[in-house]
């Protein structure tokens, strides 16, 4: 790791009034330490955020709930109310990392966490997201994991996070605050595709700092499924993941969610597919259009096009647990 | 690493609780809480197995919560209340979890085994694992080589009402 100074500030503005272009916030330290030991990432200051209070959970006045930056991946799983109304946010939690780094790991920084892309990890090839302008050896090389959805020329690098895919399916909006003051980011909006400038994962400038993630009003407490496909049983990031989560009146769909994981730069979501389940009864052959409608323009790599039909498959099957699923099940 | 680095940082000083004892300790801002442990407070029990979050030999209790220490920064532990393996046993007495791996021969080699035994009563504490599907689901974070996984599940099973019941017998190996 290359040295760096350390700085403890005690309020957000202190925070972000330390930060910059050669500054890192630091809270669980979970990747950020990972890729400093790699070289990958070296930030000349280091800003801790830990100490500030940003650890509270609770109900806002629309009905929703506000998660400070700071609650770990633990704790937000298995609160009592995440566990209740947004059951989906704790499966996809408890399904990602293993159960020390889920205590060490803060809800911001699982936002900001970076691609497991080898190519980006290893400084000894090069890339364009760690190193702009100097290629991407995955598009040739091997690129079993990489994206399938909207990756560009320059990067086919996934988002590895499971948190977000839930977080998008819910529509969460990112509360975040800089020195020119705070703004909220739909979850849509907060990643990004890599497009020319993949070294850009979101649209967080590097003075701004993550304070809260807001879930709008509860929808399915009832009906959701967050569905994990990886090369082992626990503890490995996703090929593909999916989100589904389904509101019945009786048999008709009245609301319905659908995000992917593990196929793009971003977690995956198109409201008009979503829209194709609304007012419809459950059936596989439903199931099966939105799913073909969601993959619909994938462009696989050379060793990933397992990927499009596994995701094909994982979105008809969340999609159906989800339908079959109540309250406490689905897993 | 030289005392002085390169951009002039110094030494900083941190005050943890560290199995018990308070402790006073000046760090870099670089060194893992593993590195702490075992280059500086000779606690060699804590292993390092990968460096990267992704093996759980390194796995100590933070606030009574498991943690990997390779991925903790020491200087962000200021005011912490650790617990190494070296931390787990009273006076003579081992833990019931370390007495539950003696009596299921829990391990092979043992390079793994502080990591599996701090994970071990940090998922008890968290009163999750009410099955052995459960155990094994979460004990992920910690791998082992020898693959004693089936005797590890064992001794969790047998160690966790014991936990919460320190006074009943438990059979097998002595202290």
């Amino acid at each position: 790791m290359m040295p760096f100074s350390y700085h403890k500030p005690a309020s957000v503005s202190e925070a972000v009034s330390l930060a910059g272009d050669s500054a890192r916030f630091i809270a669980g330290g979970t990747n950020l330490v990972d890729l400093m030991k790699e070289n990958v990432v070296r930030p000349e200051r280091l800003i801790d955020i830990s100490g500030l209070a940003l650890d509270g959970l609770h109900p806002t006045a629309s009905g929703g709930v506000m998660i400070g930056a700071l609650v770990s991946n633990a704790d937000l799983a298995w609160h009592p109310m995440i566990e209740q109304q947004y059951p989906l946010l704790s499966q996809a939690i408890l399904s990602g990392a293993s159960p020390q780094l889920r205590n060490m790991a803060s809800t911001g920084g699982n936002l900001l966490q970076r691609t497991r892309c080898y190519y980006f990890y290893d400084t000894g090839t090069p890339c364009n997201k760690r190193e702009p302008g100097s290629g991407c050896p995955a598009r040739s090389g091997r690129n079993r994991i990489h994206a399938i959805l909207g990756a560009s020329e320059a990067c086919v690098a996934t988002h590895p996070s499971d948190m977000c895919v839930a977080l998008a399916a819910l529509e969460a909006v990112v509360h975040v605050e800089g020195p020119a003051g705070k703004r909220q980011i739909p979850f849509a909006d907060f990643h990004r595709l890599p497009e020319n400038n993949p070294e850009r994962d979101n649209q967080l400038a590097a003075d701004e700092l993550v304070t809260a993630v807001e879930l709008p009003p509860p929808l399915f407490e009832q009906h959701y499924r967050y569905l994990k496909i990886r090369d082992r049983a626990s503890y490995a990031f996703a090929l593909v993941s999916v989100a589904a989560a389904l509101r019945l009146d009786g048999d008709v769909i009245q609301h319905a969610r659908l995000a992917l994981g593990g196929v793009a730069h971003k977690p995956w979501r198109d409201p008009g597919v979503e829209s194709l389940l609304v007012g419809q009864v459950p059936s596989e052959a439903l199931f099966d259009k939105a799913a073909q409608a969601l993959l619909q323009g994938a462009q696989p790599l050379s060793h990933n096009g397992f990927k499009v039909t596994l995701a094909q498959r994982a979105i008809v099957r969340a999609l159906t647990d989800a339908a079959h699923s109540a309250a406490g099940g689905g897993a | 690493m030289s005392a002085l680095s390169s951009n002039g940082a110094a030494e900083h000083p941190i005050c943890l609780t560290l199995n018990g004892q308070p402790r006073t300790l000046a760090v870099h801002p670089w060194t893992t809480l593993l590195d702490l442990l075992r280059d500086q407070l000779d606690l060699v029990g804590t292993k390092k197995g990968c460096d990267h979050g992704q093996c759980g030999a390194c796995t100590v209790l933070r606030d009574g919560k498991r943690v990997n220490a390779c991925l903790t920064l020491a200087i962000m532990c200021d005011g912490a209340d650790l617990v190494t393996i070296e931390g787990l046993a009273s006076g003579d007495l081992l833990h019931p979890m370390q007495r539950a791996f003696i009596t299921h021969d829990a391990f092979q080699c043992g390079y793994c085994t502080p990591g599996q035994i701090c994970s071990a009563v940090g998922l008890v504490r968290e009163g999750r694992a009410d099955c052995r599907e459960a155990i094994r689901e979460q004990m992920s974070g910690n791998l082992c080589r020898c693959g004693a996984y089936g005797n590890i599940v064992a001794a969790i099973e047998e160690a966790q009402p014991l936990m919460a019941h320190p006074d009943q017998p438990q059979r097998g190996a002595k202290p």
